[in-house]
């Protein structure tokens, strides 16, 4: 068992948010009509020129500035050749050995890890273009082709193959991903392609150093695929290394309704790409000055802002963590907190019950009705006696549903928590009345009796008394 | 024949079919080519930075600002097959 380690390695795609193509002026807009955003340059007819979007290299800067890596003073383009379909020109523009960031890494924490942190390694990330889009289903004897995609800016991100579980993957993948909302780099968008991401896996021997044959897992459409693909291959691999079959050094797709890869056994000759510089593009230099610019541009990142609210509102490492890996909780908790809310209360009743009611009606987070500010009045009222927290729990639906305040529904709905005693003394001596088994036994010591008392002063106020003081008048009444 | 490339493999990644004497003759072609490049790697290059590009131009961006072409028309319209707005090709890959 277990005598095997897996080594993995993550080549994410992320589509830059510029306005217009990386090399000509096409919109970038997804959805439009097919080929309609192309022109003569990213159709590859002779005769044109590219020239680099500056927004697409300042958008892959931010990117590597937040992951730590080094900012290429110098930089070049590089012709990637191959012929597809979807490549209008036979090759691509890549960048081959000078990258726009190298040597960088991306601190992980994945659940199962007990808050134990890693480093992952970022080998480079590199610009390139995209290619367009081949459509096969309901297709006869042929494929269509749109080319809106190629052309559109590209930030390929890979990984060093420190990734040793599919935990460790996607965990690596959530948190990438919430580095690259927070500098509103990319929408992130999987269903739309924003985001992609290929795996690299190979097995070795627990202790050996030395790499195993690796295989290219693609067709990976969430990152839940990701760590069932890897865990599929994890299986698989073992299973053949224990028969003592070799592995092939192959490309395998992910199949999501079968849940397993499958070989990709296509006449694909061996990859030569036959890189050479791009000469249609002249280099470029970035200067100390303008990396230090875009340095000091960067909004706080996901790292910074868990340890500002574990340290800031008290919240435990794992609370922080929750709300910061989404840049609109993590907000929108704070915008709670600026509004009045005590923090420890926001930071639950937004994980649990609020996120929990958006849930069972099937809205998003962005489709929260419920603004901070009438969260922040929900919680004032719990915490100034007016509800009670059980209440609450009544109240926060009613929001979502009616579109009210807390105020007008606690108004409205006559649910002002009961703390007239005198009131209380009265029901509480008609409950002890009516019930002489329960008191019996919680003078004869069973204190716990207790609970069934309050229950039913509860019931006879519809849940509005407040606890406390029921407790206290019972205690007292039955000394 | 010790050419430092296959003829074959090269005919092949550029997607072209050669005749048996075409092969020969570009062979030879080629190998006069890489001769004459080849006699650089007799300089001294020591502490010369790699040339990546000859114009002496650097830094020439695009400011990023959409401007359609509208020529989808056009284009389509020499496409040897076409379907509605889309180009059209033979079927490449073994889908899974
Ligand atoms: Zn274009």
């Amino acid at each position: 068992m277990n005598t095997y380690e897996p080594v993995i390695g993550l080549e994410v795609h992320v589509q830059l948010a510029t306005k217009s193509k990386i090399f000509c002026a096409c919109s970038t807009k997804f959805g439009s009509e097919p080929n309609a955003n192309t022109c003569p340059i990213c159709m590859g007819l002779p005769g044109t020129l590219p020239v680099l979007n500056e927004q697409a290299l300042r958008l892959a800067m931010k990117v590597g500035l937040a992951l730590n890596t080094t900012i290429a003073k110098r930089i070049k383009f590089d012709r990637k050749n191959y012929f597809y379909p979807d490549l209008p020109k036979a090759y691509q523009i890549s960048q081959y050995d000078m990258p726009v960031c190298a040597h960088g890494g991306l601190t992980i924490q994945p659940e199962s890890s007990g808050g134990i942190t890693k480093q992952i390694g970022i080998t480079r990330a590199h610009l390139e273009e995209d290619a367009g889009k081949l459509l096969h289903e309901g297709v006869k004897d042929g494929s269509w082709v749109d080319y809106n995609r190629a052309g559109i800016p590209l930030l390929e991100i890979v990984s060093e193959p420190d990734i040793r579980s599919p935990e460790e993957a996607y965990d690596y993948l959530t948190r990438l991903k919430a580095v690259l909302l927070y500098l509103e780099v990319s929408d992130c968008n999987m269903e739309e392609g924003s985001l992609r991401c290929d795996a690299n896996v190979s097995l070795r021997p627990k202790g050996e150093s030395q790499f195993g044959t690796k295989v290219e897992i693609k067709n990976l459409n969430s990152f839940k695929a990701v760590q069932k693909a890897l865990q599929y291959e994890i299986e698989r691999q073992t299973e053949a290394l224990e028969q003592g079959e070799k592995i092939a050094q192959e490309t395998r797709l992910w199949n999501d309704m079968q849940g397993k890869t499958i070989s990709m056994r296509s006449k694909e000759h061996a990859h030569d790409y036959r890189y050479f510089p791009e000469p249609d593009l002249v280099p470029f230099t970035v200067t100390e000055k303008e990396i230090e610019a875009v340095r000091r541009a960067l909004p706080e990142l996901p790292q910074a802002r868990k340890e500002r609210f574990v340290k800031n509102f008290g919240l435990s490492d794992y609370d922080a963590s929750v709300l910061v890996n989404d840049k609109v909780l993590g907000e929108y908790f704070e915008n709670c907190v600026k509004e009045g809310a005590n923090a420890k209360l926001a930071c639950n009743w937004i994980q649990t019950d609020l996120l929990g009611a958006l849930n069972e009606r099937c809205l998003s987070f962005d489709q929260n009705p419920i603004t901070p500010k009438h969260l922040a009045g929900m919680l004032a009222l719990i915490e100034n006696n007016t509800i009670s927290g059980k209440i609450g729990k009544d109240v926060l639906p009613l929001m979502i549903d009616e579109k009210k305040t807390a105020d007008q529904i606690v108004k409205e709905k006559n649910l002002v928590q009961v703390t007239d005693t005198k009131l209380l003394e009265d029901i509480a001596e008609r409950v002890i009345a009516a019930n002489p088994n329960p008191v019996e036994q919680y003078k004869s010591g069973k204190t716990q009796a207790i609970g069934f008392l309050v229950g039913q002063i509860m019931k006879e106020t519809k849940g509005k008394a407040n606890p406390k003081i029921v407790n206290e008048i019972l205690q007292k009444k039955l000394s | 024949m010790s050419e430092k490339f296959n003829i074959d493999s090269l005919a092949d990644l550029a997607r072209i079919r050669l005749k048996k004497e075409e092969k020969a003759k570009l062979t030879n072609d080629l190998s006069k080519i890489l001769g004459y490049v080849e006699a650089l790697g007799q300089l001294n290059l020591e502490g010369i930075e790699p040339t990546t590009h000859v114009a002496k131009l650097e830094n020439v961006f695009r400011a990023d600002e959409v401007k359609p072409a509208l020529v989808r028309e056009e284009v389509l319209k020499h496409s040897p097959h076409r379907e509605g707005n889309f180009f059209k090709v033979p079927k490449v890959i073994d889908q899974a």
